[in-house]
């Protein structure tokens, strides 16, 4: 098989002169981190002043976990370790309470971010002569951007469409002949269902790749999605914590994501006690990113469960593999590569009164995408008796909720008491999609 | 005027049953009813002897379940009624938010429950008597 380096160097680096990079790197990344006062109190606290107060990768052990909670705390700038006007970009993600998650990044940091995404894309065999349709949604969401700069940077020409409008998507594909897109499998596997009705045929399309992420799937859709296009589907990681796409990308061969170690310190520890796992044993994927100056993160916990194995890759990279991911530790959803927590759903409807408190929260597959419907029910007191006032009560819930978490959901009023009554732990949400 | 319940029900086998068992219970008798499909829920439109126990019986029950006041319209059993009270109200730019009507046939009597738009816009009752429909008041509906 053709096997493509953007970068050979530094893709098939020996194991030890890795090691040795990475310490510089962390040393780096902590005399960063210290300017901010998180860092320095946290890193304080454990004795570490600086950089050179880490003498072995083996003391990253003694630094605390960073959470997403951490992230929300510091909310808008206590993280960031620049000068704001050294920052020339931001990226953002909702948070569970109202309060987003956000990353900024230096010009360095950007190019950083960009070389990882053009290894990616030149490790699944794409060169300057692939035209690149992204259909990723562009904006605060990193998946459409990183993806975009990557391939622009290896010289494909870069469809910039993001999500949505298939009939479009389709047409599009034919005129400028595409060979690779970015897409969440579920919408991949929803273009196929649309394409009669286009009058296209797979084989009308010059499509030999996808990127396929955003969303968990099973091995058996991406097997599904390659018989039903002809193509390759390769399964990439990213969150927008760690800059988003390209964190850990597959190669050529397909079995499972190389993770770039040179820019990431990667553990898997147990999610209940915090120790770090094996090679080989399923936790908690756990980063540290060591080459952003604006915001330098320590062992930030994803909540990503998966696991990592070390085996020579016929590709010839070096850096280890990350398996698909096989879970979460909290009960954030992904539903059309949108992450959605739970509590945000309730939060809307704890506000709206002419609802009761109980609810429940359905995923469906629906022509191959996700559906979210929300049931509630009616609160007897606020009840008329007119039913377009139940018309106007969904729409309303319906419109908070696409504010709140920008999926569109359907909603089902039901009657009073008929929902389940939860007497220990609620579990409100019903997945009926395919499990992994 | 008539007081209609409009009990919210989810569409499903057996939600019907559930009010019709109720009224049972409290030994109500429905006069009329009629079924409003919404797509996952529906409302039954129900007119009993005695509205107000109906009410708090299906409330107590859990059901969220609203009382109306609706017009009982009452008439001869003959063609083209329909049509002259369809007419009477157009010309009065009222609008129907709800109707439903059945003949009794024993006694050959037209009878049709009227839910309309701003009914404080129109005196419906001096319209329709001069029409010579004649509309149920209270005494006539509840105190027979």
């Amino acid at each position: 098989m053709q096997v493509n380096y953007w970068n050979k160097a530094i893709e098939t680096i020996d194991r030890q002169a890795l090691r040795d990079m990475q310490l510089r790197q962390l040393r780096h990344t902590i005399d960063q981190a210290v300017k901010t006062h998180f860092y320095q109190r946290r890193l304080g606290k454990v004795g570490i002043q600086s950089g050179n107060d880490v003498g072995s990768l083996d003391d990253l052990q003694k630094i605390p976990f960073t959470t997403k909670d951490d992230l929300r705390q510091n909310f808008p700038r206590g993280l960031l370790a620049v000068d704001p006007e050294q920052v020339v970009r931001m990226h953002s993600s909702s948070g569970t309470t109202g309060i987003p998650t956000v990353i900024y990044l230096t010009q360095e940091d950007l190019d950083q971010w960009t070389e990882l995404v053009a290894r990616s894309v030149v490790a699944t065999g794409c060169t300057k002569q692939d035209v690149f349709q992204n259909m990723m949604s562009y904006g605060l969401f990193t998946g459409g951007l990183g993806l975009h700069y990557g391939a622009e940077k290896v010289g494909m020409m870069v469809i910039p469409i993001g999500g949505g409008n298939t009939q479009r998507q389709v047409q599009v594909m034919r005129d400028f002949k595409t060979t690779a897109v970015h897409i969440t499998p579920s919408y991949l596997l929803h273009i196929h269902s649309r394409l009669e009705e286009f009058k296209v045929t797979p084989k009308d399309l010059f499509l030999r790749k996808a990127f396929l992420g955003a969303e968990p799937y099973s091995e058996n859709t991406r097997c599904k999605l390659q018989d039903l296009y002809g193509i390759d589907a390769y399964n990439s990681y990213g969150l927008s914590e760690m800059n988003g796409p390209g964190v850990a990308f597959e190669c050529v061969y397909k079995q499972d994501m190389h993770i770039w170690e040179d820019m990431y310190l990667v553990e898997i520890i147990d999610p209940a006690t915090g120790t770090p796992l094996p090679d080989g044993e399923k936790g908690e994927l756990v980063l540290t990113i060591l080459r952003r100056d604006a915001m330098p993160l320590l062992r930030y916990r994803t909540r990503d469960l998966a696991f990592l194995h070390q085996d020579p890759c016929p590709c010839g990279r070096t850096h280890r593999r990350l398996s698909r991911i096989l879970g979460r530790t909290d009960d954030m959803l992904i539903i059309n590569g949108v992450n959605v927590f739970p509590s945000q759903i309730e939060e809307v409807i704890m506000g709206v009164p002419d609802v009761g408190t109980n609810y429940m929260i359905r995923l469906d597959k629906h022509e191959s995408l996700d559906r979210l419907t929300i049931q509630v029910e009616i609160y007897s007191k606020m009840f008329t008796g007119d039913a377009s006032e139940i018309d106007a009560l969904k729409n309303r819930i319906k419109e908070r909720l696409k504010a709140s978490i920008t999926i569109n959901p359907q909603v089902e009023i039901h009657e009073p008491g008929s929902l389940p009554v939860f007497e220990g732990k609620a579990r409100r949400v019903i997945d009926n999609r395919e499990k992994l | 005027m008539a007081k209609q319940l409009t009990v919210f029900l989810e569409n499903r086998p057996g939600r019907i049953k559930s009010v019709s068992d109720i009224l049972l219970e409290n030994n109500l008798n429905i006069w009329a009813f009629s079924i409003q499909d919404r797509g996952e829920f529906g409302l039954m439109k129900v007119i009993v002897d005695k509205p107000k126990q109906a009410h708090l019986a299906l409330v107590e029950k859990g059901f969220a379940c609203a009382i109306k006041e609706v017009f009982a319209i009452c008439a001869k059993d003959k063609p083209g009624n329909l049509e002259k009270l369809t007419t009477l109200l157009l010309q009065n730019e009222v609008n129907i938010a709800d109707a439903y009507g059945f003949v009794s046939p024993n006694d050959r009597q037209g009878m049709c429950f009227l839910e309309i738009k701003n009914p404080q816009k129109v005196d419906i009752a001096r319209v329709m008597a001069t029409a010579g429909f004649e509309i149920l008041d209270d005494e006539k509906l509840y105190e027979l």
